[in-house]
């Protein structure tokens, strides 16, 4: 790998910066920003659109909370907008709240936080940081957004369909969504739309980061960030082709007849169904896991490369252990293909395969406790500067950290089956993604918005919504523990109000509703300082408003097409932040003197 | 307009440290990603299989005849395309251009086999919903045919309308062929693997 930073230098002589300067300004507004093949505007068109499905998200989840703190009672003024086959009266029917349950977690998952933390970030930051013009395969690039769109948009189409949208859990879980209604049909193939265009991005971004590094950027220099979406590509090029291959099975199933999910003698609504049979209901769990699993690290990894660049910047030092945390996260990518099972405890697997899950549940623990570790061990003597972005990525390490802890008893099969569908898990995996991640997103939102725009984002407003988003999302996810610990299923439309054993925690719902509520206000503020910041915001006077060392700040604001002024040449890690002797407290990777 | 060899660099020639060009990296990894794909069907075909109390014999059901013609005639085809490639790089257009023809007509007639294949099945009032099995054969065998398809539209760009792009870059457009070609090899060793899991198993 260290040969990288002889053989590329003789490259360096094919670049001709001038092309470049001279080839963008003869575009129309078409080709220039809809149209584009500039992996960095593809990479804000898709911030809008993950920004929105997010947001869009969020709310059906907003709705939801009503219904589950006051179950039955008529929703106040918003309640009337909706039909009568989904709300009649402003009383959610539970036809529509299992709809909502299944889009909520789909479109968070498969169109917001992936897509924002992988495609937009990754597009926008990999050519920066390894100092290359454009992605390798630019057109590709332009179609895997594209493809995204058109799959997005089509999942959103679904809630228009008479029977409404897929309504089996983000899991869809066979036998029941072979035999549901259509919008399951839609799911499965917007779903095999966005694998195909998430493939597309994946195998992109990794020929990019191995073909495209400027001259002297080995491996070794590469910034974590890129590491990190290295290892979420591989996983999302090897771990996303699966579910394909179980939507294919599934839309056979639902569309010719096939029963490779339906095993003989199903009964449905009373009366045997009426296919050939000797299908098995677990393949599709298995199908579905294998992807699923390795698809929580690629929600996780971005993340965690976004607040390491943070906090290396913020504290002026380099990150402790940063070989160890390459190692790690290399390791951690393997592992994510042998831990799937670990979501199947309770079908019975037989207890030599559950012991094999367990163990390499346990071991995966370690490598990211390594990184997390690593990451609050770089604070300590730093001179830390508490920005907004540096708030955010401070707070992601203890939720991503709590978040993790609560995972351990889910990990093991005895803890596992008691707490099995209830809402602990609920609380689990939320306080990974939404206090976790989303978090350390937010944090890269305003940390790279000067690189971008110019302007940096506003720090009051972003202390407005830093600090209520962190306490609601606590109040939100921590009593979901509880309730969970107590037993509470998480997929009751009334809220546990039918079942005796749960009313002792009953009152927790509504203090859940209402810090989703303020949450959800919170972001408001997030919304207008994202757009007024863009027009008004502080304009920055430099090109490197944070002191950073990493490439993505030698380039002009915002970075034109074809990116850098001049060649790049990378002379030393990613971090040289307080180098002794140095004149200043950082040393640009770019530059030959310290 | 931006897709050149000064704008993004290692498009013609190889990547010293990698060893590869730009889009024979892609297209490994993009195989890589169908292994993961076809692997996954393969893996529901050993669960189903293993979890069945009753699977039928499967040479019964297939002529395995038209079966193995089939095998042989994508075999040739990946020898036509190796030829191909090789009078590209020679510079002989007018061989290159025959052999490309020849790898096209491998795979019309692959095609046609198959569509004899199923409209046999079909005449027996065997269909995917009969049994896991054919609904296993249909589904495998048909994502196959569609990887063909493409495989056909790739080829006869390349061996007609896409000729200019040669006129623009030599070497360029002989990578492009390879990477075709390396597509092309890959669909035939799926073959390989459904006709020994489907036919002969």
């Amino acid at each position: 790998m260290s040969s990288a930073h002889d053989s590329a230098h003789h490259d360096s002589s094919h670049h001709h910066t001038s092309h470049s300067d001279s080839s963008h300004h003869h575009q129309s507004f078409w080709s220039k920003y809809v149209f584009s093949t500039d992996h960095k505007i593809i990479g804000i068109q898709y911030l809008f659109m993950s920004l929105f499905f997010l947001f869009f998200g969020f709310c059906l989840m907003l709705l939801m909370r009503w219904q589950i703190a006051y179950p039955g009672h008529p929703l106040p003024i918003i309640g009337k907008m909706f039909g009568a086959n989904s709300m009649p009266g402003g009383v959610m029917l539970p036809e529509f709240y299992n709809q909502l349950g299944a889009m909520h977690g789909t479109i968070m998952v498969f169109l917001g936080v992936v897509p924002l933390g992988f495609a937009v970030f990754g597009n926008y930051l990999i050519p920066l940081q390894i100092g290359a013009k454009d992605m390798a395969f630019p057109r590709l690039n332009m179609f895997s957004y594209w493809s995204f769109l058109v799959g997005g948009l089509l999942m959103l189409s679904s809630f228009f369909l008479p029977g409404g949208p897929a309504s089996n859990g983000w899991t869809s879980y066979s036998p029941l969504s072979d035999i549901s209604h259509d919008g399951q049909t839609i799911w499965l193939f917007s779903m095999a739309i966005i694998i195909i265009s998430s493939l597309l991005s994946s195998l992109n971004f990794i020929t990019t980061i191995f073909n495209l590094r400027a001259p002297g950027m080995t491996f070794e220099r590469l910034p974590f960030f890129i590491w990190a979406q290295l290892i979420t590509a591989f996983l999302l090029l090897l771990a996303f082709p699966p579910l394909e291959g179980a939507a294919f099975l599934q839309l056979c199933d639902r569309l010719l007849g096939t029963s490779f999910f339906l095993p003989s003698g199903l009964f449905v609504n009373g009366h045997l169904y009426n296919v050939s049979g000797g299908g098995n209901a677990l393949l599709w769990q298995h199908l579905f896991w294998f992807l699923g699993h390795p698809e929580v690290y690629v929600i996780i990894l971005p993340a965690l490369g976004i607040v390491t660049e943070i906090i290396a910047c913020n504290t002026r030092k380099n990150i402790s252990g940063f070989s160890m945390m390459r190692w790690s996260i290399i390791f951690l990518g393997f592992l994510s293909f042998v831990v799937w099972s670990h979501h199947t405890y309770l079908t019975g697997m037989g207890t030599n395969i559950t012991a094999f899950f367990q163990t390499t549940t346990m071991i995966i623990s370690i490598p990211s406790v390594i990184i997390i570790s690593a990451l609050f061990i770089t604070l300590w003597g730093g001179s830390i500067r508490f920005n907004v972005p540096m708030l955010f990525a401070l707070a992601f390490l203890p939720m991503f950290g709590f978040g993790g802890l609560t995972g351990l008893p889910l990990g093991l099969a005895a803890t596992d089956i008691p707490l099995h569908d209830t809402y602990y898990v609920i609380g689990h995996f939320h306080y990974v993604v939404a206090p976790g991640v989303v978090l350390g997103l937010f944090a890269g939102i305003y940390y790279w918005f000067p690189k971008a725009t110019g302007r940096k984002m506003n720090e009051v407003l972003g202390h407005l919504h830093f600090w209520p988003t962190l306490i609601t999302m606590n109040l939100v996810f921590f009593p979901m523990l509880i309730q969970g610990l107590m037993g509470l299923n998480r997929r009751m439309y009334d809220g546990g109000a039918t079942y005796t054993f749960a009313h002792d925690i009953l009152y927790w719902n509504v203090v859940i509703s209402w810090a989703a509520w303020f949450m959800a206000a919170a972001q408001l503020f997030f919304i207008f300082n994202f757009f007024y910041s863009m027009f008004n915001g502080e304009k920055v006077h430099s090109d490197n408003p944070w002191h950073s060392a990493t490439l993505e700040w030698a380039t002009p604001t915002p970075p034109p097409h074809g990116n850098f002024a001049k060649p790049i040449t990378v002379y030393r890690e990613p971090y040289s932040y307080s180098l002794e002797g140095a004149p200043k407290d950082y040393s640009p990777q770019d530059q030959k003197e310290i | 307009m931006h897709e050149t060899e000064e704008f993004i660099p290692y498009i013609v020639n190889p990547r010293e440290d990698t060893g590869l060009y730009n889009a024979k990296f892609g297209i490994w990894l993009f195989l890589a990603s169908e292994v993961m794909l076809f692997g996954s069907l393969f893996s529901a075909y050993i669960l189903l299989r293993v979890g069945s109390f009753t699977w039928p014999v499967q040479s019964e059901l297939q002529d395995i005849r038209i079966g193995a013609l089939n095998s042989v005639i994508l075999l040739t085809s990946s020898i036509f395309f190796i030829r191909a490639w090789v009078a590209l790089k020679a510079d002989d257009i007018a061989k290159y251009k025959k052999f490309m023809y020849l790898v096209i007509l491998c795979a019309f007639s692959f095609l046609f086999f198959k569509g004899v294949e199923y409209h046999n099945h079909f005449s027996h009032g065997e269909f995917p919903k009969t049994s896991v099995y054919l609904g296993l054969y249909f589904l495998m065998t048909g994502l196959h045919a569609l990887h063909i398809i493409g495989g056909i539209l790739v080829n006869i760009y390349y061996a007609g309308p896409g000729m200019y792009l040669r006129a623009q870059n030599k070497q360029w457009f002989i990578n492009r062929v390879e990477v075709a070609g390396l597509y092309w090899h890959f669909v035939d060793l799926v073959w390989i693997f459904l006709f020994s899991t489907l036919y002969l198993l």
